[in-house]
């Protein structure tokens, strides 16, 4: 198995057997923002801390994304004869916030809204030296991942 | 009721792809357009507001209109640059500062999706290199769980776009004019559920362009002239579900629609109940669907029912969409807010064809959505 690299460092804790997205919650109110961000959009302040966020969390709302994304930006497999479909949802974690991600299925029957998932990391290309960048995804929750 | 600002003249530059034809010409010839429906000479223009997302400086146009010396903005607003144009020249003639002048709008994209620019939206790289950077999938995951939450159906999608390009075919300025079934609109290819290829608008070329006067001088130059009784533009507040979110907060609030909404009836004095037709941003269709609970028309769910009856339809109890919408006269950013108002003025003077809304509409409403969550609304009546 190549070596594996976060597709940017502070986005989820690393390195991790079981990586936990970084997310900042406001001094002041309490607010979560992912990612990590120094401002509250909601209360204006301006003072955060890091917090590691939950692995599991329920489907919020979906879709499946059809057709490659162009690249740049996207990184992963562009070509329209190769493209496999993904699926995108906003994922609830631990009641505070709702995170975008990417889903480790792109079947329309195996995709619910309120569905439990769970955090996996997700391949989406080998750089140049030949380690396997990833990023993160939600799969069904007990599926053994990815 | 505010009835300070008139409508004089409207003028359009045909939306669609003009290969050869620059983003300004297609600007100039709209203002060209719309001096001459309202019989103006351009060395009477006071002043200006125009703008364009990829077509180039608006600004620049006077080089070709002609170099008189008059007040010329640029305007750089998403999605509401056009309404943010109207905005601007209501106000400067509302205040007293001046008597004409013109709101100008056009652009010409590049094809396929809208490539998005992450640092100037404040995102980092990942986020797009992950896949997730598309204004697609906003619209597709937004509209899912509107379907879940208020039991819109899948063949309310296909109809909603089917009269889009049925409207669209008796419209000369649209791009797309071939009616499409239904069929054939739910079987195309799937870009993001539940959304297929012809239920989205595709970013495209043309312009738009009006002439603006204080309405006690309004007949000077036209015998019908339409008056501008709002214009409002709102960004997003906390809480509301945007394109190009990373996160949103588990707490929901309305979004900024329902803020330029409100914020129009109560400038126009007049409510949703008054409005006789609407032009509602339709990037694809759920947002077409979502729109009209949003600007006040139905309660959340009743679209189901009201598309289903016809009742948005151009002879229906509240047409919606009447000149094809975006999904048949494509995305020129910068113009399209215009188109809205360009259409409005038409049916209110009951010159809008063979799509004219019967029964001599006295009042219209436009309504503009786009990234990162900005909205921009007029009403208008004669
Ligand atoms: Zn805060």
């Amino acid at each position: 198995m190549a070596n594996q690299v976060p597709v940017a460092e502070g986005v989820f804790t690393w390195p991790s057997e079981e990586p936990r997205l970084l997310a900042s919650r406001c001094t002041a109110c309490g607010n979560h923002m992912f990612p990590i961000q120094q401002d509250c959009p909601k209360c204006s302040g301006s003072s955060t801390e890091r917090v590691e966020l939950g692995r599991t969390g329920t489907l919020w709302t979906w879709t499946i994304q059809g057709y490659p994304p162009k690249s740049p930006p996207y990184a992963g497999d562009d070509d329209p004869v190769t493209f496999e479909p993904f699926g995108v949802g906003y994922v609830e974690i631990d009641g505070i916030v709702r995170v975008e991600s990417r889903l480790t299925t792109a079947d329309r029957d195996e995709l619910e809204i309120g569905m439990e998932l769970e955090m996996v990391l997700d391949p989406l290309y080998i750089n140049d030296d030949g380690d396997e960048v990833v990023t993160f995804a939600f799969a069904p929750a007990n599926s053994g991942g990815a | 009721m505010s009835d300070d600002v008139a409508i004089v003249g409207i003028g359009m530059h045909e939306f669609g792809r003009h290969d050869g034809v620059s983003g300004i010409d297609q600007g100039v010839v709209a203002v060209r357009r719309a001096l001459a429906d309202a019989g103006v000479q351009w060395e009477d223009v006071e002043f200006a507001f125009g703008g364009s997302k990829d077509g180039g400086a608006a600004d620049t146009m006077v080089s070709k209109l002609g170099l008189t010396g008059l007040q010329f903005i640029n305007v750089a607003n998403g999605c509401a640059t056009g309404g943010s144009a109207l905005f601007s020249a209501y106000n400067s003639i509302k205040s007293g500062m001046f008597d004409i002048g013109i709101a100008v709008g056009f652009d010409k994209h590049e094809r396929g999706a809208f490539r998005i620019d992450l640092a100037s939206h404040g995102l980092e790289e990942w986020y797009g290199e992950s896949g997730l950077a598309l204004t697609t999938q906003f619209f597709g995951m937004k509209l899912n769980r509107y379907m879940h939450d208020h039991g819109i159906t899948e063949p309310t999608l296909a109809k909603v776009a089917e009269k889009a390009f049925r409207n669209g075919s008796k419209n000369p300025m649209a791009w797309r004019r071939r009616p499409m079934s239904e069929a054939e609109i739910a079987e195309s290819a799937m870009l993001s559920y539940p959304l297929t290829q012809y239920m989205f608008c595709s970013p495209g070329e043309g312009g738009a362009a009006l002439v603006l006067c204080r309405a006690d001088k309004a007949k000077q130059y036209t015998d019908t002239p339409i008056y501008l009784n709002a214009a409002a533009v709102r960004s997003r507040k906390f809480g509301s579900f945007e394109v190009m979110a990373p996160h949103l907060a588990t707490e929901r609030s309305d979004g900024p629609t329902v803020d330029a909404s409100k914020a129009a009836y109560q400038m126009a004095g007049m409510g949703p109940e008054d409005m006789d037709l609407a032009q509602l941003q339709d990037t694809e269709v759920g947002a077409e669907i979502m729109h009209m609970a949003e600007n006040g028309f139905c309660e959340h769910g009743e679209q189901e029912r009201m598309i289903a009856m016809g009742e948005t339809e151009i002879g229906g109890r509240f047409p919606v969409n009447t000149d094809g919408g975006c999904l048949a006269n494509g995305e020129p950013v910068g113009a399209s807010g215009l188109r809205q108002v360009y259409e409005n003025v038409l049916q209110l003077r009951g010159q809008a064809g063979d799509r004219q809304v019967p029964n001599d509409p006295k009042t219209a409403y436009t309504h503009v959505y786009g990234a990162p969550g900005i909205s921009g609304v007029t009403i208008l009546s004669r």
